[in-house]
């Protein structure tokens, strides 16, 4: 017994602060964090395709060529894959966040009671939780139906 | 003498000593374990047999004073509430809390948390009653039926463990964010009906850095080793704050010994 080997760790972490990876890594507590994760990473996803949305749009005022050639790139195959990703993200997006308005107002999450062993909260109940398996649901169906559009007959 | 009986896992202690500019390191330790063999358990035998130098902090044994709270296997959990045979692993991983800042080995520091729990006012207040009393028969008690004390009872388990606040995701972003923790407390206090502190409280979390802040990852109320639910009351009084949910609390009465 005693000690069998030391590995040294490189990072300070003094502050014992976990920063982004504390949010980044959705293991370990459930399908809400899970949600919470997809919630930032879809919602920092069409803020850039918002972005990019812009720009594309905007090209229409350097006339019709520069609009037909910024169609042309929404047509290859990269074009397709980012807009089936753009039409998930946001329909898992919207759904959750509708989950997310009644659950964080203190809907569906039941009565705050006298805890009982095993303590099942009653916030992580499956009421609210099937709204996030609805979310991925849709997404999934959402998805499949665009790509059948985008890559089927003319696509 | 079964199998069982002669189990062994290797327990991966976190080390390090900040005060001496210790570079943070894991040491490993085989130890006997047994079918009831808590993690507490486990690192006392490391500091009865192996290093007696193991920063832990520990008391109740019991999981009622929340000192011994720590990261096992990635998770924030008690290490006397965790069974090793429960976690179904040949090595055990210890760490501090996450979100503290860390003092030596697996001891953290909880100013930061209590200052926030206290930042809370967690106590009765109510106008109606004076707290300079010099007279036993100025003592006055408040009237509250079962259902008064249902709303509230839960969230009054605390035991300031810290393993919601580690769990948190916001916690670990924004340094100002109270957590789980203090926020529940202030629904605590927010749903007793001898409190009538409401917009005092109200106030104090309803600010950039404050309750909004929290987007129901729900993890606090995972790692919650006594039913605590902070989740629960964070998103009721959310609701309660934006009047979209009922507050059925109605303001104890008062019993004066005068009256008997």
């Amino acid at each position: 017994m005693g000690t069998v080997s030391n590995n040294k760790e490189n990072n300070n972490i003094n502050s014992g602060r976990e920063g982004v990876r504390g949010w980044l890594n959705p293991t370990r507590y459930g399908w809400e964090r899970v949600s919470y994760w997809l919630q930032r990473l879809t919602g920092l996803f069409l803020l850039v395709y918002f972005v990019g949305h812009v720009y594309e749009t905007s090209s229409i005022t350097n006339g019709i060529d520069a609009w037909n050639s910024m169609l042309e790139l929404t047509q290859t195959i990269g074009g397709h894959i980012f807009l089936i990703l753009v039409i998930g993200t946001s329909t898992f997006h919207t759904v959750n966040g509708i989950r997310l308005i009644f659950t964080e107002s203190g809907k569906g999450l039941g009565k705050p009671g006298r805890p009982d062993y095993p303590y099942n909260p009653s916030s992580l109940n499956y009421i609210q939780k099937s709204g996030i398996w609805v979310a991925l649901l849709l997404a999934c169906i959402a998805m499949l139906y665009g790509g059948m559009v985008l890559f089927g007959e003319g696509g | 003498m079964s199998n069982e009986d002669n189990k062994k896992v290797i327990l991966k202690v976190y080390r390090t000593n900040y005060n001496k500019d210790d570079s943070p390191h894991y040491d490993k330790f085989e130890v006997p374990v047994k079918r009831w063999t808590t993690v507490l358990d486990a690192l006392l035998h490391v500091k009865s047999y192996s290093d007696s130098s193991v920063g832990i902090r520990y008391s109740c044994r019991m999981a009622s004073c929340g000192s011994c709270g720590m990261k096992i296997n990635g998770r924030p959990s008690l290490a006397c509430y965790t069974k090793i045979s429960e976690l179904k692993d040949d090595v055990v991983v210890c760490e501090p809390l996450p979100n503290f800042p860390r003092i030596r080995d697996l001891v953290s520091d909880f100013s930061q948390f209590f200052s926030h729990h206290k930042n809370m006012k967690p106590f009765i207040q109510n106008d109606k009653v004076s707290l300079d009393i010099d007279d036993k028969h100025d003592l006055v008690e408040f009237e509250q039926t079962h259902e008064d004390v249902d709303r509230y009872l839960q969230f009054s388990y605390c035991i300031r463990c810290g393993l919601c606040y580690s769990a948190c995701p916001t916690v670990a972003t924004d340094p100002k964010f109270p957590g789980p923790q203090a926020l529940s407390q202030a629904y605590r206090y927010e749903a007793d009906s001898r409190d009538d502190s409401k917009k005092t409280r109200f106030n104090i979390i309803d600010e950039r850095h404050g309750i909004w802040r929290c987007h129901f990852a729900g993890s606090c109320s995972v790692v919650c080793p006594k039913g605590v639910d902070p989740a629960l009351g964070i998103q009721l009084l959310k609701g309660h704050m934006l009047g979209l949910s009922k507050n059925n609390k109605k303001l104890s009465n008062l019993r004066t010994k005068n009256k008997e």
